[in-house]
């Protein structure tokens, strides 16, 4: 009887463990900046690089941080919807134009719609580093208090846009 | 000819880096640098290290390890500064903590499995060995009885 028991166990145990396996992404590594403040940078803008930004102009109001370059192919398949997102829902969404070629960005814009209040350049990628960006695209939310509360990984669906971003945004409108 | 020519391929190739050629002037700092990228994994391509990877996150992470320590940033103050961002994951030899935990017990314990699995396995294999010399031995008692017997009967 036993000498049955024990295979099936292990069987069963094993098939648990690629069944979990087969749920995991592998690709979506945690983020540690979760409730952390938003890493500081001061950066041209896109479209005015006489211009800086800074994290700090954005206190006070939710932002989404939104990490773009016209090289992705899968920001090609996110901005209908970011531009769509921005179009319908006073939500401020601040682009980081990364490792990009400011001409390539104006054109991708040009072409392609333009979602985001204000667009910033990261050249070299530091920004994108302080950040931890390491797929294009990304996005973060960030709340009044200038704290990172949510990442996400890979392209923003239209389902992402009702089930995580507007309930989350609202949330945290109404926090103080 | 085509034997030499492998070996001069062979000794090149021994020579040859990985797709990064920074050299910094304290041997301590290039040591740091080597040790450092061979230990940070590229996000991107996740089974290489930034060392091996020719991905741009790679080359710009590389890049950032090298500038601190050109700044005189030490390993541990790079290893913080990578893992803040990434997390722990970015680091090939994670610090023991609650959540690796498993990640560097797990080896010992399955070794531990294995062994004990051979042993009981050597042992019942011995044990089995024994009853068959134990049944060998009472055949050839009976067989000297049977033999016995039989010349016996041709005697009488």
């Amino acid at each position: 009887m036993l000498k049955y028991i024990i295979p099936l166990l292990l069987f069963i145990i094993l098939a648990v463990f690629l069944g979990l396996g087969l749920n995991l992404k592998p690709n979506d590594i945690p983020s540690p900046f979760i409730n952390k403040p938003a890493p500081e940078f001061t950066a041209p803008k896109l479209n005015a690089p006489e211009e800086k930004l800074t994290p700090a102009d954005l206190k006070g109001q939710v932002w989404l941080f939104n990490v773009w370059a016209s090289w992705c192919v899968s920001c090609r398949a996110e901005h209908p919807i970011l531009n769509q997102f921005a179009k319908q829902y006073a939500v401020v969404i601040i682009g980081l134009n990364y490792k990009d070629e400011p001409e390539d960005a104006k054109t991708w814009l040009k072409t392609l719609g333009n979602p985001y209040n204000v667009s910033i350049m990261d050249q070299d990628g530091r920004i994108g580093i302080d950040y931890g960006v390491y797929g294009v695209p990304e996005t973060f939310v960030i709340d009044k208090k200038g704290l990172i509360r949510y990442k996400h990984t890979g392209p923003v669906s239209a389902d992402d846009v009702q089930k995580i971003f507007l309930p989350l945004i609202t949330k945290l409108e109404a926090e103080s | 000819m085509k034997p030499l020519l492998f070996i001069l391929l062979l000794v090149i190739s021994i020579n040859s880096h990985a797709v990064d050629s920074r050299q910094l002037s304290d041997p301590k700092q290039q040591e740091s640098y080597e040790t450092l990228t061979k230990e940070l994994r590229c996000l991107v391509c996740q089974n290489q290290t930034i060392a091996d990877s020719n991905a741009e996150l790679a080359s710009d992470l590389r890049r950032q390890v090298y500038e601190m320590l050109q700044q005189g940033k030490s390993e541990q103050e790079i290893i913080r500064f990578m893992t803040y961002r990434y997390g722990e994951f970015v680091l090939y030899k994670p610090a023991f903590a609650g959540k690796t935990s498993l990640l560097w017990i797990a080896p010992v314990v399955f070794l531990f499995m294995g062994l004990m699995m051979v042993f009981f396995v050597i042992r019942r294999k011995r044990a089995a060995a024994k009853v068959q010399v134990d049944a060998l031995e009472i055949n050839t008692e009976k067989q000297k009885k049977v033999r016995n017997l039989l010349e016996k009967g041709e005697l009488s």
